[in-house]
């Protein structure tokens, strides 16, 4: 299944980071975002757009992680030459990133 | 106990007017602030500014002001807002200038400056937090600096009795931390709750960001009535603990799941948030749906604030050159990519001069990259995006004119041709001692 049956996201700029965050809708789901959305693996699915290191911070009473994305924004929100210059559509390519092993 | 009830009635500068006045008029509001104020806006404030000396401020603030400001003298609601831009002796002046036209009673209408450190960069040995270069060698092509001023000139300006605060570059959440500290006397090394109010600001800053806007995705989160979405009220007690709200019948909502969206948005490490007042700690903070539209959050945090203020440069970096055609039908695409090919080595025979080239198909890869894309299904249309960046506006006018020949030389059946050219002002950083920033206040009086 996808992400986004259990999660939803937002993404924000500042300079040439993006973050994204994943929440879950039913805190019952986190601990499977935990173990699914390792930073390794968001950093994979976001080939060709992210080429810095990706940061993952956990809010688990809150049932979120937060995603810290550098080298993300085609130099930097003010002078990209990206369509979406702030990357604020990246939220739906993480909502499109396959849970395995959930049902 | 004490409330102070702030509403949120921009979270950018360009957003709607209506909330605003709705939230004036039945918000039961002690404060409106409006944050207006992105990255580069100053740096193409003070270009304005220098074309003309009353200009550089916000283009709306006579909209905004005309819209609210009878409300809020009638109702004895505060205005706050970073406004002023490159410009807030101008603003404050203009505000003054509309208050009289409403024939409204004596309003004190103060501006807050001394962000602009422009010669204090020109002159000392700063360097570029993003790049480590000195800031000197940007030269010429410098256009502004002006620091991140905190919460303290809003709070010297309401216990002076301004009823209007306009300011330049503060951070956000002081728009909301200044009346707190006004109306609670909390102390300015109180981190505690400096960060429990700066968590206030940061979930009100983006307005309708948190009351349901920026959110639905149907079927999966609904929202209702975005077209007339109500932007938010915070309603503050003394220990800095906030239910968010909005005005009733207003659409959008307010849910734990939106007050979550907004606290992470543009937050790097929740459990130090880099603000002038205070390194505010988010890591801990507790979300509570109490009634319908009603959400408290508590357990905001901080420690000492920085020594240092972040300083954002405007600078002049580039010239972007653009140009954009559509393909549909059968073979839309495969016309589409014969298109970029064709512009590609367009550009390489004319011997434009470029230092980054983009060629994007919008429909198919142009938002997330060829990459992640790359199992999407044909689309119908798809439209032609080739952009690229340059030294001077000649060659960046190069760009768009090789898209736009695509008419007669291209292949069948493109339409809808558009090309533009444009000077990029872009921002760095760099951090001042706070020891060289001096904020000022100047009244205006209706």
């Amino acid at each position: 299944m996808l992400l986004r049956d259990i999660a939803h996201s937002r993404a924000g700029d500042k300079g040439d980071i993006s973050n994204i965050s994943v929440i879950a809708y039913d805190i019952n789901d986190y601990p499977l975002l935990e173990k699914q959305l390792t930073a390794e693996r968001v950093k994979a699915h976001f080939a060709g757009v992210v080429h810095g290191e990706v940061v993952r911070y956990a809010l688990p009473h809150l049932g979120a992680l937060n995603f810290v994305m550098k080298q993300a924004l085609g130099g930097g929100v003010t002078r990209s030459l990206a369509l979406d210059a702030h990357g604020k559509s990246l939220s739906g390519a993480m909502l499109g990133m396959d849970i395995s092993g959930a049902s | 106990m004490k409330t102070i009830r702030i509403g949120a009635g921009a979270g950018y500068s360009g957003d709607r007017i209506e909330p605003a006045v709705e939230l004036a008029e039945k918000g039961e509001l002690d404060y409106l602030i409006f944050e207006c104020l992105a990255e580069r806006t100053i740096a193409i404030g003070q270009q304005a500014r220098r074309a003309d000396p009353q200009k550089g401020y916000d283009p709306l603030l006579a909209d905004r002001m005309h819209a609210v400001l009878k409300l809020c003298a009638d109702k004895g609601i505060k205005i706050i807002t970073n406004m002023g831009a490159a410009n807030p002796l101008a603003a404050a002046a203009k505000t003054r200038e509309i208050a009289r036209a409403l024939d409204l009673p004596q309003l004190k209408i103060a501006a807050v400056s001394g962000d602009d450190v422009l010669t204090v960069l020109q002159d000392g040995d700063y360097r570029i937090e993003d790049n480590g270069l000195p800031v000197k060698s940007l030269g010429d092509k410098l256009i502004s600096a002006n620091a991140y001023l905190g919460a303290q000139p809003i709070v010297d300006a309401l216990n002076a009795g301004a009823d209007v605060v306009i300011t330049g570059r503060v951070a956000d959440p002081a728009l909301v931390l200044g009346p707190l500290i006004h109306e609670f006397g909390w102390a300015t090394d109180d981190w505690k709750l400096l960060g429990q109010g700066t968590l206030v600001g940061h979930l009100l800053e983006c307005a309708g960001q948190i009351t349901g806007g920026y959110f639905a995705d149907p079927g999966v989160k609904d929202v209702k009535d975005l077209a007339r979405l109500g932007f938010p009220i915070g309603e503050v007690a003394a220990d800095g603990s906030v239910v968010i709200t909005k005005v009733a019948g207003s659409g959008g909502q307010v849910t734990a799941a939106t007050c979550k969206e907004q606290l992470l948005y543009e937050i790097h490490d929740p459990s130090s948030y880099f603000t002038p007042d205070v390194i505010a700690d988010f890591s801990q903070v507790v979300i509570t749906e109490i009634g319908p539209d009603r959400v408290a959050v508590t357990g905001g945090s901080g420690r000492a604030r920085p020594d240092t203020l972040k300083t954002t440069l405007g600078y002049v970096d580039s010239y972007i050159g653009e140009g954009q055609i559509s393909y549909a039908g059968p073979g839309a695409q495969a016309r589409a990519q014969l298109a970029l090919d064709i512009v590609q080595e367009r550009l390489a025979i004319m011997g434009v001069q470029s230092e980054e080239m983009r060629y994007d198909l919008i429909g198919v890869n142009a938002i997330h990259g060829a990459q992640v894309s790359a199992a999407a299904a044909e689309p119908y249309e798809v439209r032609v995006r080739v952009t690229g960046r340059t030294a001077n506006m000649r060659e960046a006018v190069r760009i768009g004119n090789e898209v736009e020949t695509l008419y007669t030389c291209g292949p069948a059946g493109g339409g809808g041709a558009t090309k533009s050219a444009r000077e990029i002002i872009a921002v760095l950083s760099a951090l001042v001692p706070r020891t060289l920033i001096k904020p000022t206040i100047h009244f205006e009086e209706s």
